[in-house]
């Protein structure tokens, strides 16, 4: 254990963990705002997909991450509309269709995978980016200022969200949709309108994290987010349906598994030991969720189709 | 049409399925392709498990006439079971389940068609079937080379391993390759990692990340998430040995050496057993002495002549019988 209690580990551990945490982060955050409005998304995984190969295609073809990181954002966005027309104006069940959008996800990415590439080719994916003065600081300048654009832009948002749905008009018709969108309709807040906001941004952030993904990575291949869509989803519960809270558990999360890893690394867990403290991060969020379903109450409207008179 | 009419027709096409019946009957003929079925967990182009079976059924294609069927992707079990029972179905001639997650599946699946030759690995288990071949990998062997050439080419002394999840041939490959490694310099440092997955490519480069941090200047790995593993690699220009595939294309300027599976050995094997109606379910190992192993070297990067030498040494040791990896 006094090989992981050095400050050079300590360091390489916390920015592990703030890596890991990015993708979680910009997914979740995407879901919180949808949730907030009374929409739940178990597609996150499969928008993922399609971001991550959509960002990693444009970069593979033309060299431009930030080409990469555009098209992740559209792909999403794109599959937002595609989501927000099934379940708005279709009226489908959200978590049926939310798992459609899911298998969809991850068929379609595979298969443009396999017909426009084929074998797993790294691209240069996003390089770390020092931030001026602060990047310099010793200790933390080397962990949390020389990351890559998208770890800056993740936890910039989250201030960034959070101002949006409790300081702004939108955020307050983004709370009252996803709580009572009857008393939101009388009030002549187009319940429709916001929701399809919410899931178009909603949708183009776990884009993102899929771009963020594959970019911080430098390669594709089937089934890349392996899961990270799910977590994000419930890391959203986790953080109470607030920024501030989905950033904590993102990092928890993050910062769990980079320490487990770094655990096994130095073989201070060995066998099977290693492999139930592999557990760690999934029993962690599995607790905190049970503890934080009793201290919160989800969005009233969560999951709930709007229809005028009804 | 009157009875006798409806009477005549009856008995004709009755006339005609047992002529239809009584040419199925008489077998596949020796011009018929045979159908070989395989079901992977991964994509058929993961440089590693999936695509191993992938390049020996297209080696096996040369030597024999075969008509191949591909299911690949089935990470979820139960999808693998719908297809290896489909493929049965559908009268493939030879089902190959691989994958030794599918073993299960395969076991309660091969009794309901004894016609049907299954295969399926890496596993040493036939449940006891005369239609079941299961065929594995001595992989440890090219572990040892492996880890022999990397000792020689380490010079910070400190080497780091991302494995998936400790069974099977990813242990064997794992074990020889720090075996390998001891048997030149015991005092070089060799962390292993297993991450629990075979497709977290995420977890598999901050793996990676964290035997950089650690010092590694040599690396290995093992299953379709080295893909993260490798792009850490290409990015600190640390070296590179893999396994299963020749890894190349995934850094042409780091990876050293590959490990390769040809599964045409045994393929082939059962395809002659299928051939000579001698099918009797049994496990058939790959080892460098059997030629169902074999090294891939990156021209792009050739090693020095004296570290050759001794990847040679070992190798041909292998196959003589003369030095053992000692991995059990």
């Amino acid at each position: 254990m006094s090989d992981f209690l050095t400050v050079s580990v300590l360091l390489a551990t916390l920015a592990s963990g703030i890596r890991l945490a990015t993708p979680f982060l910009l997914a979740a955050l995407g879901e919180t705002i949808g949730q907030r409005s009374g929409v739940l998304n178990l597609g996150v995984e499969g928008v993922m997909l399609l971001g991550a190969y959509g960002a990693y295609y444009a970069t593979l073809r033309t060299d431009s991450v930030l080409l990469g990181i555009v098209v992740g954002l559209v792909v999403g966005g794109v599959m937002g509309i595609v989501y927000g027309v099934v379940t708005l104006a279709l009226k489908a069940e959200q978590g049926i269709s939310g798992i459609g959008i899911f298998i969809f996800g991850l068929g379609l990415s595979d298969l443009l995978f396999q017909k426009q590439v084929g074998t797993p080719t790294p691209i240069d994916g996003l390089g770390d980016v020092a931030i001026p003065l602060l990047g310099d600081l010793p200790w933390v300048g080397e962990v949390l200022f020389h990351q890559n654009v998208l770890v800056y832009a993740a936890f910039l948002l989250v201030p960034a969200m959070w101002f949006v749905i409790h300081r702004t008009p939108f955020g307050l018709d983004v709370r009252a949709v996803g709580e009572t969108p009857e008393a939101a309709d009388s009030l002549g807040v187009s319940v429709e309108r916001t929701r399809y906001i919410t899931i178009f941004v909603g949708n183009a952030f776990a884009g993102l994290a899929g771009a963020a993904l594959a970019l911080e990575l430098g390669i594709f291949q089937q089934n890349l987010t392996n899961g990270h869509g799910f977590i994000a989803i419930a890391l959203v519960y986790f953080g109470a349906w607030r920024p501030a809270g989905v950033m904590a558990g993102s990092l928890v999360f993050g910062l769990v598994s980079a320490t487990v890893l770094q655990w096994k690394t130095l073989g201070i867990v060995v066998g099977t030991t290693a492999s139930i403290v592999g557990m760690f991060p999934a029993v962690l969020t599995i607790l905190v969720l049970v503890l934080v379903s009793r201290r919160t109450g989800q969005p009233s409207a969560l999951t709930r189709p709007f229809e005028r008179g009804h | 049409m009157g009875w006798r009419g409806w009477l005549v027709g009856m008995l004709a096409f009755a006339l005609v399925m047992a002529a239809c019946a009584e040419e199925e009957d008489a077998g596949r003929s020796a011009d018929d392709p045979i159908r070989i079925a395989m079901v992977g967990p991964s994509a058929s182009n993961d440089l590693a498990f999936t695509q191993s079976m992938v390049d020996s059924l297209d080696r096996l294609g040369q030597d024999y006439n075969i008509e191949v069927d591909i299911t690949d992707g089935t990470f979820v079990i139960e999808d693998a079971a719908v297809a290896i029972r489909g493929y049965a179905e559908d009268g493939f001639d030879i089902v190959l389940a691989h994958g030794s997650q599918f073993g299960g599946s395969l076991s309660e699946i091969a009794p309901d068609f004894p016609d049907t030759v299954f295969a399926w690995g890496t596993s040493r288990d036939t449940f006891g079937l005369t239609n079941v071949y299961s065929y594995s990998v001595q992989s440890d062997e090219g572990g040892f080379i492996n880890g022999t050439i990397a000792a020689h080419m380490t010079e910070s002394k400190t080497i780091g391993v991302v494995g998936p999840i400790e069974v099977g041939d990813i242990k064997l490959y794992i074990d020889g390759f720090v075996a390998g490694v001891r048997s030149v310099d015991p005092s070089i440092t060799v962390n292993v990692n297993y991450i629990d997955s075979f497709s977290d490519v995420a977890l598999a480069a901050e793996a990676a990340q964290a035997h950089v941090e650690a010092g590694a200047d040599v690396m290995t790995g093992v299953s379709q998430m080295v893909v993260g593993a490798t792009g850490v690699a290409r990015e600190h220009g640390v070296l590179w040995f893999g396994s299963q595939t020749d890894q190349v294309p995934l850094g042409e300027e780091i990876v050293v050496a590959s490990q390769i599976y040809r599964w045409d050995y045994q393929l082939s094997q059962i395809v002659e057993d299928l051939l000579n109606d001698a099918v009797s379910g049994r496990v058939i190992t790959a080892t460098f002495s059997n030629g169902g192993l074999t090294m891939a070297y990156n021209p792009g990067l050739p090693l020095a002549d004296d570290v050759q030498a001794a990847a040679d040494a070992v190798e041909a040791g292998l196959k003589d019988g003369s030095l053992s990896t000692g991995v059990e």
